[in-house]
């Protein structure tokens, strides 16, 4: 599905070359949760933007669905979320969730289907006709969710996605996100600073550390596939948790 | 309502300052006949005697609103004296070139943001064309236009463009522009054409900008058409209006024409921003 061999990425600054990525190698399958966390400069999310041909690695090979990033990114392959939900304040949640619709050319009456699945699939059925600022952050970020869902690319990539937003909404979502992903089987790769919801949500978890951005320990979850959020309690959940943060530290992640 | 008395207040104290300055500058005129005639004035004798001369340095607030009366509603509009004639013929060519000025600006706005050469190469030359002062530059253009044929209407109307085109061009590139990299990668994330990107994002959110551009636009495009009148010999409109007035000490007449642009350009700019409210709203920017 993905699949990065000997990655790297450099970039050339004022202050000379910084190394963003250094030969990262890993393979996402079909319908995996993958979750990339580290520190800020550990390049989780520049392998996201790579991944989403949104950045281009300077070293190593990089596929996606078994074609290049950027034929990937025509061929429609992923839904991308951003950390902000941006959407725009002069549509409507429906109309925003039109906009990828519109653009790939969808006929209309598909249009207005695909917007109703997708926004019952994030449970805003109802919200259709409200404007962005009448949504709290928590349902913003859903309906950019429901966005990136509408035109059901096989991957959905998610940067930091409810990194701005409280810890009560940020638990509810999680939960929601599982729902949705044991609903549709996508594959999802997913960047974030917590610990815990990278733990709570993923199959497999990639620890990374800056300096150069690299991959210092890839976890695979010994997790069912359904799980609750009082799952966060158990043992097993807090042995992975401790091997994350082992991982983090073997990168000097915690140095200052 | 609250803004009422306020209002009311900065009002009455600039008609006060108005009839003090009257008074003061039209004295001389009053000292001086009485000079003449060999009498001396009191204060109290002089007062009356500024307040409604024929030429004053300075017309009163009420010579004012009733030269502004009788040129508005006391004539019928097809009148050399009407306001309401004079008012049509620069308005037409202020309304003729903001729509020229507008298109003219928002066309090298999209051009700026698309081609880095235009950007490089226009934004330098729209900002020199606006260092020149209108009044250099306007008798050029009608002695120019005039002699390929073109009169009339036209030679006001494109520098009234000339002048109102600047407020939209850097308004819109703004606009244009305001979209952040998180949006212009999300549309690149759905394989976005540069066109789907300008219509379905670009234009969209330059709106608010280019009505804030618009207010300026308007104003600067009547002024352009009031210095389009001067050098055309002082034939119509409300700059000439201004011109007569100044060759035959007409002060009163003078002022009640620009009050009468003033109003014009009050109106003006409250359409768009009326306009600006209803777009916004029907948006849904605006809450």
């Amino acid at each position: 599905m993905i699949e990065a061999r000997g990655l790297g990425l450099t970039f050339q600054t004022a202050d000379g070359p910084v190394h963003a990525l250094r030969d990262v190698t890993l393979t996402i399958g079909r319908g995996d949760f993958v979750s990339f966390i580290g520190p800020s400069g550990c390049g989780k999310t520049t392998f996201l933007r790579s991944v989403a041909a949104l950045e281009h690695p300077t070293e190593g090979t990089l596929t996606v669905n078994g074609m290049s990033p950027d034929a990937a990114r025509l061929a429609r392959a992923y839904g991308y979320v951003f950390q902000a939900a941006g959407l725009y304040p002069w549509r409507t949640i429906a109309g925003n969730i039109r906009l990828p619709l519109e653009i790939m050319g969808f006929p209309r009456a598909e249009q207005d289907e695909r917007v109703d699945r997708v926004l019952e699939l994030v449970e805003l059925t109802g919200f259709a006709r409200k404007f962005p600022w009448q949504l709290s952050g928590g349902m913003q970020q859903r309906a950019s969710i429901a966005r990136a869902l509408a035109f059901d690319a096989d991957i959905l990539l998610m940067d930091e996605p409810f990194g701005a937003l409280d810890e009560i909404v940020r638990d509810r979502l999680n939960e929601e996100l599982l729902n949705l992903w044991s609903q549709t089987g996508k594959t999802i790769g997913f960047v974030t600073h917590s610990i815990p919801e990278a733990v709570y949500l993923s199959t497999r978890i990639v620890v990374m550390s800056p300096r150069p951005g690299r991959i210092t320990d890839v976890i695979e979850s010994p997790l069912p596939r359904q799980r609750a959020l009082d799952i966060r309690d158990t043992p097993e959940f807090l042995a992975i948790s401790h091997r994350v943060r082992e991982g983090l530290r073997a990168g000097h992640s915690y140095d200052v | 309502m609250k803004a009422v008395l306020p209002v009311l207040v900065v009002v009455a104290a600039i008609v006060v300052l108005w009839y003090g300055a009257a008074v003061w500058m039209n004295a001389a005129w009053v000292r001086d006949q009485a000079a003449r005639a060999g009498e001396s004035v009191s204060f109290a004798q002089m007062v009356p005697q500024t307040l409604n001369q024929e030429r004053p340095v300075l017309p009163t607030p009420h010579q004012v609103v009733a030269e502004l009366w009788k040129g508005l509603a006391g004539q019928a509009v097809t009148s050399k004296r009407s306001l309401v004639y004079h008012g049509w013929i620069t308005l037409s060519a202020t309304l003729l070139g903001f729509v020229i000025g507008t298109g003219a600006g928002i066309l090298l706005a999209i051009g700026i943001v698309h081609n880095r050469a235009m950007d490089l190469s226009v934004m330098p030359w729209a900002i020199a064309s606006q260092t020149i002062p209108i009044l250099a530059i306007a008798p050029m253009i009608i002695v120019v236009l005039n002699s390929v044929g073109v009169t009339g209407i036209v030679p006001k109307a494109i520098i009234s463009a000339y002048l109102s085109f600047f407020p939209v061009v850097v308004g819109m590139v703004k606009g244009l522009r305001s979209p952040d990299a998180m949006q212009l990668d999300l549309l690149s994330t759905y394989g976005a054409s540069r066109l789907q990107t300008l219509v379905k994002l670009r234009v969209p959110a330059s709106v608010p900008y280019l009505f804030a551009s618009l207010k300026v636009g308007v104003a600067a495009a009547l002024v352009g058409a009031i210095v389009g009148e001067m050098p055309t010999g002082a034939v119509a409109g409300l700059g000439a209006r201004l011109l007569s007035g100044s060759y035959y000490g007409q002060t009163v007449q003078i002022w009640a024409a620009l009050f009468a642009a003033s109003i014009l350009a009050a109106a003006l700019v409250a359409l768009i921003g009326g306009a600006e409210r209803v777009t916004l709203r029907r948006m849904g920017i605006a809450r």
